[in-house]
């Protein structure tokens, strides 16, 4: 504790001293030089385009342009910058080749004879805030342009791309010819793949596999309590892996032998538990299958009683990006 | 008298063949089938014991094993014996007898994708699912394809008719048995196992006569 308050009181000596040293005129080293106006006016041009360009990364990746111009305008805003340094050092900065021994470091002196050499170089410069301002301007810009991106990292702004399904409270569900399944037509044993009424089947969040487990059997997390109809489980039918449909059902015969009911994928063999809320028993899938509440209604037929409980679809980004959505 | 004694000769024959097949029953099943370690057979019917006598599945070498398709050990008349008997235990479904003829191809083909090309494969090679091999069709009879896809034999899933018409059955099983010698509009079929030997044969066959193409233009070149 007491090492961190001594480096403290070390740090703000060391910054306030700075600050407070007086500037003694010295004779110039650096020999003063023309001033050169348009060369500015380019320099701070650049800067400003550049500026524009990384706000422009930021605007497109807001309204979810494609990559290209993602790519295109972080390069340009670089490519900017670039050029406002090569003119800066070519025409503004006074520039010589001196060849010298490195001398001892740390001499107060020398320091001090660099940083006016540094000050000195920049006096070609007429408008220096503005510079200054151009600069800070840019290197904000062109950060938070570079900053941007890590809000892929979570759903923040867009949850409807990662959490919205075509599935609502009391949506019908179908078989591929529209034709709606009654829960009689749900048997043991069998499976069936499901989409949501009227709505888009192609859409990643459509697409369920449906299965008739005994209640007996059933041994659903607390969250997903009631998600079942009677024995009758949904699933999202895209594997949480790599999006591969489930097409595989283990339908044990006699269970105290065989290995027990699972949803398997045929891609990489990623096996879920249907009757455990579709946990992950095996394979290279990170997190359960999301499950689908459903419900009988007075007419016998399978309706959803609200949306997944989980994100829907493979595990990277960019997957549901698609303007599928309506 | 002569019929008589023929008549008499038959009856015998048809009770020692019903007693003959619980005899068997005993001597083959009943240590499992007659305990918890295996399912009760009461209802399965014909249908389920002529599937698993007649594939090899049953007897099982031990218990715990998937089922698989085996030399039949038993006779013939045996197997009948066993399936009356097991028959009479309960009322279960009796032998089916597809008509694959009456089906069609490409309904066929499309039902097959559907319903078992998950796990069978689309030609009906077999493949992998996690705890279980899902067996090839290439030596199942029209009956046996019949029988499996109703019971579901091990972690197979079932099919009721209305989930797959007998007509419907027709047509897969039209279409197994068509998978066996399709077209091979490619030429080379390669076992019909898919790309990946498809791929392998392009890298070990043609990338090294390529490579030996290129080496003899090389030496021309060089001489």
């Amino acid at each position: 504790m007491s090492r961190f308050r001594d480096a403290l009181v070390a740090a703000m000596t060391l910054f306030v001293g700075r600050l407070a040293r007086p500037r003694e005129s010295r004779g110039r080293i650096v020999a003063a030089g023309p001033t050169d106006p348009l060369a500015e006016l380019a320099v701070l041009g650049l800067l400003g385009l550049a500026s524009a360009a990384a706000v422009a990364f930021v605007v497109l990746y807001a309204v979810g342009e494609s990559t290209q111009y993602l790519g295109l305008s972080l390069g340009l805003s670089l490519l900017f910058v670039g050029a406002a340094l090569v003119v800066t050092g070519r025409r503004l900065v006074a520039t010589e080749e001196l060849e010298e021994d490195y001398p001892p470091a740390g001499h107060v002196d020398d320091q001090r004879r660099v940083e006016q050499i540094l000050e000195e170089s920049g006096d070609r410069l007429t408008r220096r805030r503005l510079f200054k301002l151009g600069l800070l301007g840019t290197g904000g810009a062109l950060g938070l342009a570079l900053l941007t991106p890590a809000l892929s990292l979570g759903p923040f702004f867009q949850t409807r791309y990662y959490l919205g399904t075509p599935w609502r409270r009391g949506r019908r569900l179908v078989d591929e010819n529209g034709r709606p399944w009654r829960a009689d037509d749900i048997e043991r044993d069998d499976f069936y793949t499901a989409f949501p009424e009227s709505a888009n089947e192609e859409e990643l969040g459509s697409p369920l596999v449906l299965v008739r487990l005994a209640p007996r059997n059933l041994r659903l997390p607390p969250k997903l309590k009631g998600y079942d109809a009677g024995g009758i489980v949904a699933y999202s039918k895209i594997c949480t892996h790599a999006g591969c449909a489930i097409a595989m059902y283990r339908a044990p015969l006699f269970l105290p032998s065989e290995p027990r009911p699972a949803l398997v994928c045929p891609c990489h063999y990623s096996t879920f538990d249907p009757a455990a809320g579709g946990t992950v028993l095996f394979g290279p899938a990170g997190r359960p299958l999301p499950m689908l509440p459903i419900e009988v209604d007075a007419r016998g037929f399978l309706r959803a009683k609200g949306n997944f409980d989980g994100p829907v679809g493979p595990s990277w980004w960019g997957v549901r990006m698609s303007r599928a959505n309506p | 008298m002569p019929r008589r004694l023929i008549l008499l000769a038959l009856l015998v024959l048809v009770t020692t063949g019903a007693a003959s097949g619980k005899h068997l029953y005993g001597q083959y099943c009943a240590h499992c089938h007659d305990t918890q370690s295996a399912p009760d057979l009461h209802g399965v019917g014909a249908l389920a014991a002529d599937f698993y006598l007649r594939t090899g599945y049953m007897p099982l070498p031990h218990l715990g094993v998937q089922p698989r398709r085996a030399r039949v050990t038993l006779s013939d008349e045996q197997i009948r014996a066993l399936v009356a008997y097991a028959a009479s235990l309960g009322n279960g479904p009796a032998i089916p007898t597809p008509h694959p003829e009456r089906g069609s191809l490409s309904a066929g083909q499309h039902l097959f994708t559907d319903h078992c090309s998950g796990c069978h494969q689309v030609v009906a090679e077999g493949g992998y699912v996690t705890g279980a091999v899902p067996p090839q069709l290439g030596d199942d009879t029209p009956t046996q394809i019949a029988e499996a896809v109703r019971i579901g034999p091990y972690v197979m899933p079932s099919f009721t008719r209305k989930a797959i018409s007998d007509a419907q059955l027709d047509s897969i099983i039209r279409y197994v048995e068509y998978a066996r010698h399709p077209d091979d509009r490619g030429g080379w079929s390669i076992g019909h196992v898919g790309p990946v030997p498809e791929g392998l044969v392009t890298w070990f066959i043609a990338a090294a006569a390529l490579v030996a193409v290129c080496m003899s233009v090389g030496r021309r070149l060089r001489a």
